[in-house]
């Protein structure tokens, strides 16, 4: 075979030979392509929720003289997240609006940012860091879930005083039928919007400890490459991602 | 595999100083984000929407530095980083055109 073939194509065209498209790797660019087609799906239960959302009434059109200051929860129209979400935990009875979502979006953040350092760390191939990262990546998944339980369950619970029905009949906390906090809606998306977006961080926190499992056995250093841990990182940091979009579509707006 | 493979086999020195200063910009925005939720008045509609402006704006920045430079597509090729922005693109335009043409719609339907 030493006779050298003239190229057919030129060389950025070859394809089938060592020359990867986009200079990635294949399992690399397939996330890319997964992540865009999630970037779908979430989009399109953002936009029905905006769609939703400004289809009921504000409580200023149907009770004109009502500020923020002075908004009540009602069914006739639709809740201002800042009213809802103002609970956190061990601080019962106290109002501290979004600071429980502001500090679990922190807690995203941070878990990001430990999973490019563990990014970096396959880079240098650096089995020790690598390990310490992902850990901590884990440990920041977990918290963010146990967070998430929580507000789930807060939200379910209710407060002592619920609210009155038009009926006269009083309701607490929430399920898909009916809610204290509006309309049915509000937290039939609170249910879909933010547990879709939890079972994509427990997929995650599970993707993060087969890696962590794989990295300590030395999988990836005999491989002579940390790449998997790229392709997971990818993953997780859409993850955060779509946090920064749900606290600002959900929980700012 | 894509990257380029080191042939020594010395530690090399972390490259983080990047990263950390990524986070502490990701952070500032959001703290940003809260003064605007609690400084800023919704009870006119200057101030609702001028909010909202804001958050959609500033989202926008979170995302183009998480995506740029923790997902990294700031350092891939051209080819690469259009496959996944052009759809995404696409998608804004969608909702912007669906928006304004029809946004009022499910206002005289409901």
């Amino acid at each position: 075979m030493a006779v050298a073939k003239a190229p057919l194509n030129p060389d950025h065209l070859t394809w089938q030979g060592g020359t990867q498209p986009m200079k990635v790797g294949y399992g690399k660019l397939m996330m890319w392509i997964f992540l865009l087609s999630d970037t779908f799906t979430f989009s399109a239960l953002l936009i029905s929720y905006g769609l939703v959302r400004f289809s009921f009434p504000t409580f200023k059109d149907v009770i004109p003289d009502m500020t923020y200051k002075t908004f009540e929860l009602s069914q006739q129209y639709w809740p201002i997240p800042e009213k809802v979400f103002e609970a956190v935990p061990f601080l019962h009875g106290i109002s501290l609006p979004l600071v429980f979502v502001g500090l679990m979006t922190f807690i995203l953040i941070f878990s990001s940012v430990t999973m490019v350092l563990a990014v970096e760390a396959g880079h240098r191939r650096d089995k020790a860091d690598v390990e310490k990262w992902m850990l901590w990546t884990i440990l920041g998944g977990f918290t963010f879930l146990g967070s998430q339980a929580w507000e789930w369950a807060h939200f379910i619970h209710g407060s002592e005083e619920g609210s009155i029905l038009a009926n006269g009949a009083k309701v607490f906390g929430a399920n898909l039928v009916q809610n204290e906090y509006g309309p049915a809606a509000f937290a039939d998306f609170f249910f879909f919007i933010t547990g879709f977006h939890g079972t994509h961080v427990l997929s995650g926190v599970v993707l993060n400890i087969i890696i962590f499992y794989n990295a300590s056995n030395g999988v990836y250093e005999k491989r002579g490459h940390y790449e998997m841990v790229e392709k997971v990182g990818l993953y997780w940091h859409f993850v955060d991602l779509v946090w920064v979009f749900v606290f600002t579509f959900f929980y700012l707006v | 595999m894509g990257h380029s493979v080191e042939n020594s086999t010395e530690k090399q020195k972390p490259q983080t100083k990047e990263l950390w200063k990524v986070f502490w910009i990701l952070l500032a925005i959001t703290a940003v984000e809260f003064i605007i939720a609690f400084q800023i008045s919704s009870d006119n509609n200057f101030g609702k929407w001028l909010k909202i402006t804001l958050f959609i704006l500033l989202t926008f920045v979170k995302s183009f530095y998480i995506v740029g430079n923790f997902m990294h597509l700031r350092h891939e090729v051209k080819s690469m980083i259009w496959t996944i922005v052009i759809p995404v693109v696409f998608v804004v335009w969608l909702l912007a055109a669906l928006v304004y043409f029809e946004g009022g719609y499910i206002g005289s339907v409901r």
